[in-house]
């Protein structure tokens, strides 16, 4: 064998026989998918990676409310996933009021799920006199400002800077603005009478 | 600048010369949740007063086999949240007008020192009246912090002509349970320093045997190619 | 230019469907099918490499595994005096996958190093760097110098005390330069000592401007090989030996199938010990990742003992062997500096008669041990303090030990270059067969 191998004159390399053909593409084939498997599971750390970290878990953690300190027709904002959570402590004339302007809503039966199972009543709430609800409009996502102060055609509510989204004291939005839905009600729960946790709802921690 | 340069690149010196030589094996075993649990324990009690531990979460306690509530309801100071980091209770300036020196962050101290040596520093502290604390340590000579588990260890003094460390007033624990128990400290502050080394050490194994597999299979197709070679 | 007229004549013949009509649509815009035919079907390399062949595609897979990692490692790290250490322990305890993705970058920083020395030696005794591949190998040193550069910056970013201090010292290298040397450095900081600014500039250099530069020389090392071919063991140019019909070299074969699949078992055999490091043993005993460097950077207080990263010690030992003029460190720069640029010349001091270490005579090949051997001395004294050997007696000065066998391995270090024009052309060399030998 090595005495022919300098006298060659033909190149260093033949074509392979056709049982040779089968088996290299069986071969081929075989690391290719595994080659593949390995491929996927590299891929695992890089893409978690850029899930959100510990760090911002441990930041979008439910958040403990104290609620006992909010004047009654005022509101106070809490903050929860870096997001502004607004709770109002409504008097009975604003709750009164709500029915009021029924009419001009977009949406007054909450028929778009924008809130839990357990809020989709009158008040858009578990105890009537608060509301909870993401201080984010849902056009762009600007914060709109609280106008409490009740005029002829105003019952009270929010109007966002932005672009003029109106919302009422339930956050539900009113008719002609840009925003398409009412205000998000994230999950949440009393854990005495006086405290809420806004995050996570009785049915999920069960 | 330049003697300072020169100081470093012509003389650089062991600081240990004049310290003890580390001979005694710290007992880390990362598999020892129980240990680990004491360790945590008697870290957030006594180191966590002066030290922080600011990249460790507590909920990263759940890896040592502790759950949220447990966590919630031993480790937690009052008003943290259990995704919290292990902050340090006394504000930063208030210890370093206190002890000379702010003390430093603990949560890769491990790594930085090595267990052996955080285990002999644990157990060397001795009664020595010229120190402004009046203790001294026989791997860190000089050292600034004061011997925070006296009460438990005894008071220990150094013999200078035998260089042994000699127990004078014995503490409430007896040596073998002081061992014992900065033996979990150690343990714990050595699973601290790198919460992930376990689940990265069983990992390694799957990665390397599919690696095997993968070997196996190319030098298949090496060797098949290679047929054509005259 | 000249291919215009044909590609638009391909254009419009392109009728073929499936996949062999998207080449075919491909190829009549853009060179597709020739550059692989070029660089891999149809670049025929010699069929006798070994096992020292193996190191160049680990070095282009190393480089492409830090890059990846790399980015990755950016999306999380700060490059902020003040957060960069929190950072990387944020990376390695609260990002998924945060310390696997950083123990690949820290290794493969080393591996690097460990590729490219083995890439560098195996020019070293096959002669790859003589006649016609003197610009692949000047290419080469371009790269070499890069990724030293592409190290050291790197190195800073983690901001441990290590990172700090050799920082520290080898930006006041620059400070002994004659005249302009404390402004140099002071500019290169951007502070009266390594500091904020001196990290951020580091880590635009680390992250875009040296890695840039990188693939670049890359592209054009490997385009350098591509159009002179691959040397090999025997230092014989397989083109002299074609085949009278088809021009293709004798002792030639196609670079894919036949060396990809090769390639591919050096690459899953590299894979398992770069994992079993990553896995197992990231600080490799504190040469990967130094203890120290776990505390993090204190300008008020330098570690007892500083030593750059393994990679970096031979050049740092000749750096302290060389004794000051004065107070001047700078003929220790300036050695230091000569012992990395020195590999340029190469391919103007070998004189000798052959390019293979294969069939060099015993005096090469003693100068080549003495010099390995020194490398590696001194690659050992750079990692520890110049007393770890103790002194010599008073007849000797009181000279620290290390200091003195430091000095004899430089003087080795730079006899090997400087005298390789004597010495290999007065070497008794074996005749060099015809062809590849196998």
């Amino acid at each position: 064998m090595s005495d022919t191998k300098h006298d060659a004159n033909g190149l260093s390399f033949q074509p392979p026989s056709e049982v040779d053909v089968e088996k290299r593409k069986f071969l081929i084939q075989a690391t290719a998918a595994t080659g593949a498997v390995g491929v996927a599971a590299v891929a695992v750390p890089f893409v978690g990676s850029m899930l959100p970290s510990e760090r911002a878990k441990a930041a979008g953690a439910p958040v403990e409310v104290d609620i006992s300190k909010i004047e009654a027709g005022s509101m106070m904002t809490a903050e929860w996933r870096g997001q502004p959570v607004w709770i109002i402590h409504r008097t009975e004339e604003m709750l009164a009021k709500l029915d009021a302007h029924k009419n001009q809503l977009s949406d007054p039966d909450l028929n778009v799920p924008q809130q839990p199972e357990y809020c989709k009543n009158k008040g858009r709430a578990i105890n009537e006199k608060y509301a909870v609800m993401l201080g984010t409009c849902t056009h762009l996502g600007c914060s709109p400002n609280a106008n409490f102060a009740e005029t002829a055609d105003w019952d009270g509510g929010f109007v966002c800077p932005c672009h003029g989204s109106k919302f009422d004291l339930s956050g539900r939005v009113f008719k002609g603005s840009p925003a398409p839905t009412n205000l998000v009600v994230p999950p949440h729960q009393y854990l005495t009478d006086t405290t809420l946790l806004i995050g996570v709802d009785k049915k999920a921690e069960a | 600048m330049k003697s300072i340069l020169l100081s470093l690149l012509l003389l650089p010196v062991l600081a240990l010369a004049n310290e003890a030589e580390i001979t005694v094996k710290a007992p880390v075993d990362l598999g020892n949740h129980e240990s680990l649990q004491r360790g945590a324990r008697t870290f957030v009690n006594y180191c966590l007063n002066c030290h922080s531990a600011n990249y460790m979460r507590y909920n990263r306690l759940q890896d040592i086999g502790l759950s949220e509530k447990q966590i919630k309801d031993n480790l937690l100071l009052a008003g943290d949240k259990v995704g919290d980091t292990m902050q340090v209770a006394i504000d930063p300036k208030d210890a370093k007008k206190w002890f000379g020196a702010t003390p430093p962050d603990l949560s890769v101290e491990v790594r930085a020192r090595g267990a052996d040596w955080l285990y002999a520093y644990l157990r060397g502290f001795y009664k020595d009246d010229t120190r402004p604390t009046g203790w001294n340590n026989t791997v860190y000579d000089k050292v600034a912090m004061p011997h925070v588990l006296y009460e438990l260890q005894g008071v220990q003094v150094l013999n200078h002509e035998t260089h042994a460390l000699e127990l004078v007033k014995p503490g409430k624990l007896s040596p073998a349970e002081y061992n014992e128990m900065v033996g979990d400290l150690t343990n714990f502050m050595a699973f601290m320093a790198e919460p992930a080394k376990q689940s990265r050490q069983f990992i390694g194994i799957f990665v390397l045997l599919f690696l095997g597999v993968l070997f196996v299979l190319v030098k298949k197709i090496k060797t098949e190619y290679w047929k054509d070679i005259k | 230019m000249k291919n215009s007229p044909m590609a638009e004549q391909k254009v419009t013949a392109t009728t073929t469907g499936g996949l062999a009509g998207v080449v075919d649509w491909v190829d009549a815009r853009f060179p597709l099918t020739s550059n692989i035919k070029n660089h891999l079907t149809e670049y025929y390399a010699p069929k006798n490499f070994n096992f020292w062949y193996f190191f160049g595609s680990l070095a282009l897979l190393v480089l492409v595994m830090q890059i990846v990692t790399g980015i990755f490692l950016t999306m999380h790290y700060k490059p902020d005096a003040q957060q960069a250490f929190a950072s990387v322990e944020y990376i390695m305890r609260d990002v998924f996958g945060g310390n696997i993705i950083r123990y690949m970058h820290s290794t493969g920083a080393s591996m690097f190093f460990v590729v490219v020395y083995m890439h560098m030696f195996r020019g070293l005794i096959y002669g790859s760097y003589r006649t016609p591949r003197e610009l692949i190998w000047l290419f080469g040193v371009g790269i070499f110098l890069v990724l030293m550069g592409e190290a050291f910056f790197g190195y800073l970013l983690p901001w441990g005390q290590m990172s700090y201090w050799g920082a520290q010292v080898i930006v006041n290298l620059f400070s002994t330069v004659p005249f302009i040397g404390p402004d140099l450095s002071e500019w290169l900081r951007g502070d009266y000592l390594v500091s904020d600014a001196t990290l951020n500039r580091f880590f635009a250099f680390h992250v875009i401007a040296l890695p840039l530069v990188l693939l670049g020389l890359v592209a054009v090392h490997l385009i350098a090989l591509h159009e002179v071919g691959s040397n090999n063991p025997d230092g014989v140019e397989i083109k002299a030996h074609k085949d009278k019909k088809t021009g293709i070299p004798l002792d030639g074969i196609p670079f894919h199938p036949y060396y990809s699949v090769k390639d591919l078992v050096g690459v899953v055999v590299f894979l398992m010990v770069f994992a079993a490091i990553v896995f197992f043993a990231p600080e490799m005993g504190g040469y990967f990742l130094e203890a120290n460097n776990f505390v993090p950077a204190d300008p008020l207080k330098t570690p007892a003992h500083i030593a750059p990263v393994w990679y970096f010690t031979p050049y740092y030992s000749i750096l302290r062997a060389v004794p000051p003029i004065g107070i001047s460190q700078f003929p220790g720069v300036v050695a230091m500096g000569l012992s990395v640029v020195v590999f340029a010349f190469l391919p103007w001091l070998d004189r000798g008669a052959v390019k293979s270490i294969r069939y060099r005579g015993a005096l090469y090949k003693r100068w080549l041990a003495a010099f390995v051997v020194s490398f590696l001395i001194l690659g050992y004294l750079g990692t520890v303090p110049a007393d770890v050997w103790g002194q010599f007696g008073a007849w000797m000065g009181k000279a620290d030990r290390a200091t003195v066998v430091a000095r004899i391995c430089m003087t080795v270090y730079f006899l090997f270059f400087a005298l390789m024009p004597w010495y290999t052309k007065r070497d008794k060399t074996k005749p060099v067969p015809e062809r590849v030998t196998h």
